[in-house]
């Protein structure tokens, strides 16, 4: 009779959806932004449309509905890897992902599948 | 079933069918990306009839207020009339009531238009000479059952639409201009926040609008406003502002200069280096940024880094095009 339903909720409902997304950019961009390790390839950029790029990464990783498309991650960063971008400044926005989650409160467990999503993305952002 | 317009064209929105199915099903290119209300790239207005709450959910208040929505999450209620963001334009004729000097390069004008028109202070609307010619000028003054709009116009070097405003324009004669538009004012929502408003030159149009509007509505944090100029001589109405911060226990003035003199009951500095230097964190803060563009990109980031939430920050940066 009855379908059957499927009792766990997605890892982006669990985190909260679309108003989880709002408050973590607006910690994380700002960690980022903060960080003389990596600002330098946030320089001279309209703000608005980097934390808008940082939203739809975050929507990614936290497991929501996006265009994510490699390409188009390796063809936006492939400027930045002539700067010298490198696994370390990557490890450092991972750093900087955990500490926002952390900040708002987000249980260890969904941390660690917000971590391991955007960790996929480290290949194309590096151009590996 | 609903009946969606843009750009003079119907269509049925059949049951179901959220407004961007619709556009999509006519072969009409609207700019989308998630399909779930997230990413913001479909991005459009009704100018008719709100729509759906629902349909807002995720967008700035002001832009909630104007009306604008996401396409692809709207199941419209009623009928709409659509627009893509900023593109329609109905235009509105104002006769020039009154022209007045403010400092040796901006001009007050005063223009009364013909039919009601609504707006919130510090919006602006797009001005169009005869020959075509568009710029777009801040509105000054707040809404009133007037129907004045006030503009402050500075005269720029070999600018052809402001030397024709300065020369040229007299008084009693009439003026198209688009409706009003921009996301940069007063929201009542706010009334409990502090303000921070920093505006260079004529950029203090918008922001004279917005505390007008905030003193208005009885804004109970308080209101500091920062305006700049190099030179004293490029500094207006600060009559009027200190008038309006002796008045309002919650309002402080502080004029800037950042050239060398060294000028009374002036703090020498640029604007916004003063403004954002004055206070150690700005958590919870709404910022106005309004005239030099680089002023403005420079002063987000700042208020950014100190604490100011992303949809707290509104700013009209000046572009010079002519």
């Amino acid at each position: 009779m009855s379908e059957v339903q499927d009792t766990t909720a997605s890892l982006f409902d669990q985190l909260g959806g679309a108003a989880a997304v709002e408050a973590a950019v607006d910690i994380f961009y700002r960690k980022v932004l903060s960080d003389y390790r990596i600002n330098r390839f946030f320089d001279n950029s309209d703000m608005e449309k980097q934390a808008a790029k940082q939203k739809a990464f975050l929507t990614m990783a936290f497991g929501g509905p996006n265009n994510y498309s490699g390409k188009d991650m390796r063809d936006a960063h492939a400027k930045f890897v002539k700067m010298g971008l490198n696994a370390s400044h990557f490890d450092i926005v991972m750093e900087h992902l955990t500490a926002t989650l952390v900040e708002l409160n987000v249980p260890p467990a969904l941390i660690a599948q917000v971590a391991a999503i955007a960790e996929s993305a480290r290949d194309d952002v590096l151009g590996k | 079933m609903s009946k969606l317009t843009l750009n003079g064209t119907s269509f049925v929105n059949l049951a179901n069918e959220t407004v961007l199915d619709t556009l999509l099903r006519e072969n009409i290119q609207i700019p989308n990306g998630c399909h779930q209300g997230i990413c913001q790239a479909c991005l459009m207005r009704s100018v008719d009839t709100p729509p759906p709450v629902s349909a807002q959910v995720g967008l700035n208040p002001t832009l909630q207020k104007q009306n604008y929505f996401l396409a692809c999450i709207c199941h419209p209620e009623h009928d709409m009339t659509l627009t893509l963001s900023e593109q329609q334009a109905v235009f509105i004729t104002a006769r020039v009531l009154q022209k007045q000097l403010l400092t040796t390069d901006i001009m007050r004008v005063v223009v009364e238009c013909d039919t009601k028109i609504t707006f919130l202070a510090g919006q602006f609307v797009n001005v169009l000479r005869h020959d075509g010619l568009i710029r777009s000028y801040s509105i000054a003054n707040r809404p009133q059952a007037d129907n004045r709009l006030e503009f402050h116009i500075r005269r720029l070097p070999n600018g052809q639409f402001s030397s024709w405003i300065h020369d040229e324009l007299a008084v009693g004669s009439i003026l198209t201009l688009t409706e009003p538009q921009g996301s940069c004012h007063y929201l009542i929502d706010s009334k409990t926040q502090p303000l921070m408003l920093i505006g260079t030159g004529s950029g203090l149009a918008p922001l004279h609008g917005i505390i007008r509007d905030a003193l208005e509505q009885q804004h109970s944090a308080d209101i500091h406003l920062f305006h700049g100029s190099r030179h004293h001589e490029g500094l207006y109405l600060v009559d009027e502002m200190r008038e309006l911060a002796t008045k309002y226990s919650n309002f402080y003035y502080t004029p800037c200069l950042s050239g060398d003199n060294v000028v009374p009951d002036t703090v020498r500095g640029r604007a916004h280096d003063v403004a954002l230097s004055s206070i150690q964190t700005l958590k919870g803060w709404k910022i106005y940024l309004c005239g030099h563009a680089d002023m403005v990109n420079d002063s987000k980031r700042m208020a950014y880094l100190k604490g100011v939430a992303l949809r707290d920050i509104h700013a009209e940066a000046f572009y010079l095009a002519e």
